[in-house]
Order: structure tokens, then sequence, then C-alpha cells
């Protein structure tokens, strides 16, 4: 699973994507959500979670909390910009 | 109209004098005339829009001019409403121009967009960005949304021929702590100017027919990467059904007028005794280090909640900390906790005081 950083998730997780081999603790789940993916990288970037209004992207299309990820899908994080 | 002057795009054939003509008739608000209002400007006033609005009450400034290309070094501290609609009657004498010389805020902003067919956000906050949305929602115009941070950038049509909406994607505005806002933002120079222009594209295509509009889509722009990714989304039925705006959008102010510079300050300890103000740094900053001309109260800012009683909310209460970064945010923690306060964040801070000095 590669998970695309944008914006401020960029500036908290350090980097631009995001790579969560099936072997990992996440990767290895057998039915994961949007919200579950929420709740673990919470724990990992506590700040991610101060984040009120983050879309998220699975393959392209915005997802809901309950909506199926799986290991080949490619997530984006997507906070808000304001800049002008 | 002098199809002459518009030939090299009336010649496309997909493009032609009626979709020329569609520009002629139609009326396009473009609020801010900043980093992405500017190229957004420029160009639909080159393309022949018959009308056009800007919303702007800022003065330029030097830290403007690295992004904002249309402003020049003589036009330092000059209003920008007035250079602009200068330099765009010049470029085009046959546009319609419109101009309001204040910001968009919740009292103003349905008489000024019910104007326009369509809505050009080039603001730089988010406060203005949800009044936009909402404002744009109940009069029923589309508008063609731009922000950027860093190298990126973000550009979508919204509320277009029933599409979805900004709060289809972000449902609530961000806190001030969340995401940064307004001029605490970096932006590489050119990002807005890339931006600016795919949303000139964007409102021309969307006021003609031409081409398919960004609606229901959002596009990031990595300029980092060279990238260019569309996000698919869909309208969520509740968010078209707004019939009022709020009671607040927080300040739709970027610029916080809420803010003394430490030369001002400086003249007021001169003439008073008893100024109150409040260092909003850390405990071990305040001991470590605070300036002999002031004397402060030490609140440090994630203690202002619990402390609030310790202020005197009968007097004005300048907020101090390194570079102003912090005191700025415990204007709008005190703001929100007590409206009636009457507030000052001291522009620059501790390093401002020192520079000024030495």
């Amino acid at each position: 699973m590669t998970i695309l950083l944008f914006g401020v998730t960029k500036d908290i997780i350090g980097c631009a994507t995001l790579s969560m081999p099936s072997s990992s603790e996440f990767g290895s789940k057998k039915s994961k959500t949007v919200k579950e993916l929420k709740e673990y990288l919470g724990k990992m970037y506590p700040e991610l979670k101060k984040l009120s209004s983050l879309a998220v992207a699975v393959n392209n299309s915005y997802a809901n909390d309950d909506t199926i990820i799986d290991n080949f899908d490619e997530i984006a994080l997507i906070p808000p910009v304001s800049g002008g | 109209m002098d199809f002459n002057r518009y030939q090299r795009q009336t010649v496309l054939k997909d493009f032609g004098p009626e979709a020329q003509q569609k520009l002629k008739d139609s009326s396009v608000l473009v609020v801010g005339a900043g980093g992405l209002g500017i190229p957004a400007l420029l160009y639909l006033n080159a393309m022949g829009v018959g009308t056009i609005g800007i919303v702007e009450q800022d003065n330029i400034e030097i830290t403007n001019l690295q992004r904002q290309v249309l402003y020049t070094e003589g036009d330092l501290g000059k209003p920008k409403i007035e250079v602009v609609l200068k330099r765009l009657k010049q470029q085009n004498s046959s546009t319609n121009f419109k101009t309001f010389d204040t910001f968009l805020t919740r009292h103003n902003a349905l008489e000024i967009i019910a104007q326009f067919d369509l809505v050009v956000d080039g603001s730089d906050n988010f406060p203005t960005r949800y009044l936009i949305n909402d404002a744009c929602v109940i009069l029923k115009k589309p508008f063609v949304s731009g922000a950027i941070q860093g190298f990126e950038g973000q550009l979508s049509v919204f509320n277009y021929q029933g599409g979805p909406t900004y709060r289809c994607l972000f449902p609530n505005m961000p806190t001030h702590e969340e995401i940064p806002n307004c001029n605490e933002n970096g932006v590489l120079g050119v990002i807005p100017g890339i931006i600016g222009n795919l949303q000139a594209l964007e409102a021309v295509k969307a006021i003609t027919g031409v081409g398919d509009v960004l609606n229901g889509k959002l596009l990031l722009f990595n300029g980092l990467q060279q990238s260019y990714q569309t996000i698919n989304f869909n309208l969520q039925p509740k968010n078209t059904a707004i019939k009022k705006l709020l009671k607040s959008y927080g300040s739709e102010v970027c610029e916080i007028h809420q803010s003394i510079s430490v030369q001002e300050l400086e003249k007021i300890l001169k003439g008073q005794e008893l100024v109150q103000i409040i260092d909003v740094r850390t405990k071990e900053e305040f001991i470590n280090f605070s300036l002999p001309q002031v004397k402060a109260l030490n609140i440090p800012v994630n203690e202002l909640k619990g402390r609030i009683k310790e202020l005197n909310s009968q007097s004005p209460i300048y907020l101090l900390c390194q570079s102003g970064t912090r005191s700025d945010m415990a204007v709008r923690i005190l703001e929100e906790l007590n409206p009636e306060l009457e507030l000052y964040n001291i522009v620059g801070g501790v390093d401002r005081f020192l520079a000024l000095h030495n």
C-alpha cells in the first residue's frame, strides 16, 4: 500500500510518500477501512489527529471512513490548503 | 466587438466567435489580487471577459513581489486595487471593471457575488474560502477555486451545474492551529502563477462550455515532482442546502487587524505607566530573556485558557512572544474566550524589539 502525502501531512510525516508493506502491522491486517488507516496513522503521527478536515482518496476517488482498502491500493491524504 | 483582437482564439474550431461572444457577455469576480488573482485577472482580461470584478483591500508589500508579478518596486505601499485596475485598463480598454475596495465579509459577500456569473477564488485564508463557498451555494453561482502551499497547488470548480461544493471535499473549516494560514505559509513564487493561470482556463471553459470543466474533480499539482493528479469526488446533497451564511467565519481578513508595531508600542510605553503586556512564551524562555523596557506578565500560550482571570479585561491587552506567531495565536484564543477583550498582537515580538535597538 502506498500513501501519497500532500500539504501539511507531508510536513507531519516527513516525506512525500509512505509505503506500508503487507508484512507491516497494518499491511498484514485482513480487512481494512479508511477509518482504521486513519487511526493507525494517528497513533504513529499524533499531529495527524489534529486535522479536522482531512480528505482521503483511494485510487484517485474520494473515500469515506468505511471505504475498504487493500494492499494494492494507492491512498492519498489531502488536507485543504489556503494560500493565495 | 473587435474580433480581430481575439482572432488567434476565435480561429480555433472548438472555440470560435460564439465562445468569444459568451466571454464578452460574461461577468467574473476575482476575489484577491494576489498570487493567484493576478495571473487569473491578466488572462481573463486579455481573453476578453466583458465584465471583471475585483475584491481587494491590501497594500503592496515587499514580500508580495516574489509572486505577485504585476506589481513593481515603485508600487510598494500603494493599494493593490488601484495599481491592478490601472494596469488592467491599459491592457484592455473595452472591459467593464467593478472594483470593491474591501475584504469580502459575511456582510458584503452576497451583495457583491450576486452581481457576477462566476467567482474566481484567489483568497489566502480559510475563512474567506468557506465564506465564498457558502455565498456561492446560496446564490447558485459556480466558483473556480485555487489554493497553494509550498510547492503544491489545488484546483477545482465547485458548485458548477449541480456539482459538488468545497464542503463536499473539506466539510469543516480547519482551525488556526491545524494548518498554516495566510502569510505564515511559504510558497515558491511561480506556484501561484501556475495555479492562477489554470483558474483562468477553468473560468473560460465554465463560461463558454468549451471542453470539460474540472467539476467533481480536484487537481493536485506538485511542482517538485512535476506531477498532476486528479481526485474524483461526489456531491453530498446536504452541502447544497445552505440557506444563509454562518454568523461568523472567524477572522475573514488575513492581515490581523488587532496588531501593533514595536515602534507604536514603544510610544505608548513612554506615555503610560501601566500597559498590560502578556508574554506568551514558555516560562523558561521568559526567565532566560526578557526585554528590560517591557514589564510583562508571563502566561504561556497553552495556559491562557486556565489563567484568563489574571487579565484585566477593562484595559487593552498587548500580546508578546519571540517572533509574533504564538502571540497571534494567543489573540485568536483570547478572542474566542472573550470577544469583549481589546487585544493587540505585537508584530515581530521580542526579535523585532531587539532588531530595532541593535
